[in-house]
């Protein structure tokens, strides 16, 4: 293929090598070795992901934890456009600044749908398995191009107005990434079977309604716990979807899966877990609170679980 | 039992506020003892998973045009558009998200949209500055959940969207799962039923959304009342 999901990566360990030098310069941040060597740690594993070792890839990432830990990711000073300024720009540039915004979901899309089965030359444009992605890395170069020749900015700056974004985030920004891993180590020691055999121990297994929430609202909980409802889903469905509500009391096994795994997603709405969808977002807005997010998704999350437990009782029975 | 060490140190840990990357870190090792697994696997399926998880962080890449249009102003032109739509309020701009991100995902447009693209530049100056435009000056605390409500249209639009879609990871994932129980379901099959709870999905954060409004004025009046009494 001619663009691979290594070349996306290798474009992000450039742009977070650019962080951390400007992270080292940084005298205002009474932290800056550590911060720098944070994100420099951080670009070496999009860098030279070849080169090391998996068990050494563990290291660095231990590594980056324990500098968080010990509080060594910290913010510098980002000589800040002011408000007259940018209201200023706003006057000149006028909407034209919505246009590379736009370009980035719009050329994702392009990519993903119309662009993934094209080849030059015999070779495939884009990387087929990880198309959106790499879709996702194409349109963010030609975004920053457009962007910089409708605001005359420097690439610099869009390095210096990145690491300002980043900083704000901070930590956070490896959080998803973390635990992911965890899930791995999860999966490995079997955490899952053990939740499944807790909780069907728990239920009358005659009574229908019992089995149902027991499972949606497993798949919920499980979900919680690994942050992710995909991990949750083959376990609960092999501990108590299958074995109960399929095969004892003939459940509809499409119905169960398509509200089963709904079920999950409201658990993912509840949990720092899920940090991608809760956490980050909640730095990237420079919320005060890391939990905003979830605090105003859980009275959805409780109604809709709420709901998909009658939906499932009422319909997995009904439709063979 | 004890393979559940890992979860508990997780709750825990998130509760006393310890750094989360840490506690996820001490979490695994312990698991991953716990389940007797050689320390030396441990570090290896942290790298390889660290790896192998390196997408989660690709919104990085949107950083250097969401920071150049924001030092150009690009809040607020997004502000200053909304300024000129009467009938804007904050509720409704996010409910016309909401339902922009949910419709899309069901046609497998799940890259349309995101916190870092369109959530952080678009959606939420838009919605502060309709809120700011009715109202006035907003407290923080409003502001905050005006963002907090904004990011929330764009989970729920798209997790409840998403599984619409035939073709989309999860469905193949189930798919696949019970074919491996002998049980062949088609994905159109799967798809179908998740459509009530999708629909229920959009009603239930729509409302909250429509209700947000109300709050909005209540906490801005609040906010008012307070300053006076304490001016006077």
């Amino acid at each position: 293929m001619i663009i691979s999901l290594s070349l996306v990566y290798y474009l992000t360990g450039i742009l977070l090598a650019g962080v951390a030098y400007l992270a080292f310069i940084d005298r205002s941040n009474p932290k800056r070795y550590l911060t720098s060597l944070f994100w420099g740690l951080y670009a070496a594993s999009f860098l030279f992901d070849k080169i090391i070792p998996p068990m050494y890839m563990g290291i660095l990432a231990i590594a980056m934890a324990v500098i968080a830990g010990i509080g060594g990711v910290r913010t510098g000073s980002y000589d800040q456009a002011g408000d007259e300024f940018r209201a200023a720009r706003a006057r000149l540039l006028g909407n034209k600044l919505f246009w590379p915004a736009l370009l980035i979901p719009l050329i994702t899309v392009i990519g993903t749908v119309g662009l993934k089965d094209v080849t030059i030359g015999g070779l495939a444009l884009l990387d087929k398995s990880n198309v959106t992605l790499v879709s996702l890395g194409v349109a963010c170069v030609f975004a920053v191009l457009l962007a910089m020749a409708q605001t005359k900015e420097t690439a610099v700056n869009s390095v210096k107005e990145s690491r300002r974004l980043l900083d704000s985030i901070g930590w956070a920004a490896v959080l998803p990434q973390m635990l992911a891993t965890l899930g791995g180590l999860f999966a490995i020691a079997g955490v899952g079977q053990t939740v499944a055999t807790l909780v069907s121990s728990a239920i009358p297994i005659d009574n229908r309604f019992a089995v149902v929430a027991a499972y949606a609202l497993g798949m919920a909980l499980f979900t919680m716990i690994m942050g992710n409802a995909f991990a949750a889903f083959p376990v609960m469905t092999a501990g108590i979807g299958l074995p109960l509500i399929v095969n004892l009391h003939g459940g509809n096994p499409a119905v169960l899966a398509a509200i089963g795994m709904f079920s999950g997603y409201c658990g993912t709405l509840m949990t720092p877990m899920a940090a991608n969808f809760n956490i980050v977002p909640a730095a990237l807005l420079d919320l005060p609170d890391k939990n905003g997010v979830i605090k105003v998704q859980i009275p959805t999350a409780l109604i809709l679980l709420t709901v998909n437990v009658f939906l499932m009782y009422f319909l997995v029975f009904a439709f063979k | 039992m004890l393979t559940l060490i890992g979860v508990v140190i997780v709750i825990v840990g998130f509760a006393l506020r310890f750094n989360p990357l840490l506690v996820v870190v001490v979490a695994g090792i312990a698991t991953g003892f716990a389940g007797n697994v050689p320390f030396e696997k441990i570090l290896v399926t942290f790298g390889d998973a660290f790896a192998r998880n390196r997408y989660l962080a690709l919104f990085i890449l949107t950083l250097p045009v969401i920071g150049l249009l924001e030092r150009n102003g690009l809040k607020e032109q997004s502000q200053n558009l909304i300024k000129k739509i009467e009938a804007a309020t904050a509720g409704r701009i996010m409910i016309l998200y909401l339902f922009i991100r949910e419709a899309a995902a069901a046609l497998g447009l799940t890259s349309l949209g995101g916190h870092a693209q369109m959530v952080r530049p678009l959606v939420a100056p838009m919605a502060e500055g309709a809120a700011e435009n009715k109202h006035g000056k907003l407290p923080e605390e409003t502001r905050n959940k005006i963002k907090a409500f904004a990011a929330s249209a764009d989970n729920v639009g798209v997790f409840f969207g998403e599984d619409i879609f035939i073709a989309f990871g999860a469905i193949l994932l189930m798919k696949g799962f019970f074919e491996q129980n002998g049980i062949i379901l088609e994905p159109l099959q799967i798809a179908v039923w998740g459509i009530p709870t999708a629909i229920a999905a959009f009603i239930i954060h729509a409302t909250r959304l429509y209700l947000l409004d109300r709050t909005i004025k209540h906490e801005v009046e609040m906010a008012g009342r307070r300053q006076e009494t304490s001016v006077s």
